[in-house]
């Protein structure tokens, strides 16, 4: 591709180290990216589940949640929109320990998370184990806010962040992957900011 | 799956360039093997430096799909990397890395009855809209809100008002209009017969907007949003 006709790498900022590709370093300014509108949750009333291929289908209540083990966060995100954040901290609990309470089933490779809005993403199985997905409600010691998708979000900061699902309310265990709402309107599958998995079509 | 086109990685000739403001860019490139888009869709600009760096952000698309050439209005940030070089450093007959369409939510091709409400450079896609439904004579099914501090930073003004659009100031009397956002009596009648309600704008825009159309009874799931946070 050709370079850009006076255009230096001057304006980098931040550590350079830490930003995959075609990223930039937002500082503590966190965008606020939505397809549809804010919705008004009551975290008390708001629940989780997991189901579909699972041996125990579960809900968990607010209270439910706070009462697992907590787990938390430290780390940098990615938006596909370009900007990274470094150093961020997210508390919940670790995705890992609702699923060893609902118990996947053997054939379960991909799983959709749901938000309330109706927004879906879906990932693989693997990339929310391990120690990697989180659902968070506190972001630096602090509630997270709606804008920001609380109470409930989703956490998969290795992967791009629309996979990080806001308002999230729902895992349902798939054996097949089925397209999500932003993978159905033409982002990638998978979307790993380090390989710059942006769209349908990339690597 | 959504039919909106998309297209891959490619190169595009700066042949147009103007500078409608202070604040903002009209770029328009002929684009090596163009993809036709659909109203609303966007695409990414790149910028690449000798050393392999690159910096790229999303733009939306001002032109119509049947324009033969893409264009895009950039509004320079504060300490934008890519719009503050797109104002200040691009010139005629460069080329830029494009890859697009991209989007297959907040696109309009015609066929519903539509309110779009855009802030600031927001419209940005709505004149998109506004131009392919006098293209295929559906202006009928389209209103378009226009939203802006003054008329001077309101993107694409004089075309938004020879066309229709209810434009409405903040800062800034208009005609009888006193300054002011716009008011729900002023909404009621645009939101009437629209089935789909595009918003696009900043944040805080965006948020103002949906309450604004939930007041007047659309249903937020009809809604479909486009927002911006400071991306420079």
């Amino acid at each position: 591709m050709p370079v850009t006709r006076g255009f230096g790498s001057g304006r980098r900022r931040g550590r350079p180290e830490r930003l995959p590709p075609g990223q930039y370093d937002t500082g503590r300014d966190w965008p606020v990216l939505t397809a549809e509108a804010q919705p008004d949750l009551d975290p008390e009333h708001c629940t989780m589940t997991v189901d579909g291929l699972v041996d125990r289908p579960r809900t968990w209540s607010w209270r439910d949640l706070h009462a697992l083990p907590g787990s938390s966060y430290f780390g940098d995100i990615h938006c596909v929109t370009t900007w990274s954040m470094i150093d961020t901290t997210f508390a919940g609990v670790s995705v890992d320990t609702l699923l060893e309470l609902a118990a996947p089933k053997r054939e379960a490779a991909y799983v959709m998370a749901h938000s309330t809005t109706g927004y879906t993403t879906n990932l693989p199985l693997a990339d929310i184990t391990g120690g990697k997905a989180w659902i968070a409600w506190e972001y630096d010691g602090r509630p997270l806010a709606a804008e920001h998708g609380g109470p409930l979000r989703l956490l998969v900061p290795h992967l791009y962040f629309w996979k990080s699902a806001k308002w999230v309310a729902r895992l349902e265990l798939m054996s097949d992957d089925r397209p999500g709402f932003w993978e159905q309107n033409g982002y990638h599958d998978r979307g790993d900011p380090w390989l710059e998995q942006r769209y349908q079509g990339d690597p | 799956m959504s039919d909106a086109p998309t297209g891959p990685w490619t190169t595009g000739r700066l042949v147009e360039l103007d500078r409608p403001s202070d604040r903002l860019v009209r770029l328009r490139f002929d684009v090596e093997n163009q993809v036709e888009h659909l109203p609303g869709q966007h695409y990414v600009l790149r910028l690449r430096a000798e050393d392999g760096y690159t910096a790229q952000r999303s733009y939306s698309v001002a032109s119509e799909p049947a324009d033969p050439l893409l264009e895009l209005m950039v509004e320079c940030l504060p300490g934008g990397e890519v719009s503050g070089f797109m104002h200040d450093v691009a010139e005629q007959g460069d080329i830029f890395e494009l890859r697009g369409p991209i989007g297959g939510w907040f696109t309009w091709a015609g066929e519903v009855t539509a309110v779009c409400v855009g802030g600031g450079s927001g419209v940005v896609p709505l004149i998109s809209m506004l131009r392919h439904a006098r293209r295929i004579g559906a202006t009928d099914r389209l209103r378009v809100v226009a939203v802006a501090r003054t008329l001077e930073e309101l993107p694409y003004a004089q075309e938004l008002l020879e066309h229709g659009a209810f434009v409405a100031l903040t800062r800034e009397n208009r005609g009888d209009r006193i300054a002011h956002p716009p008011y729900p009596d002023e909404m009621a009648p645009l939101v009437a017969a629209a089935e789909t309600a595009y918003v696009c704008g900043s944040v805080g825009f965006a948020s103002f907007a949906t309450r604004l159309l939930g007041e007047v009874g659309v249903r937020s799931s009809s809604i479909r949003v486009e927002q911006f946070g400071a991306t420079g």
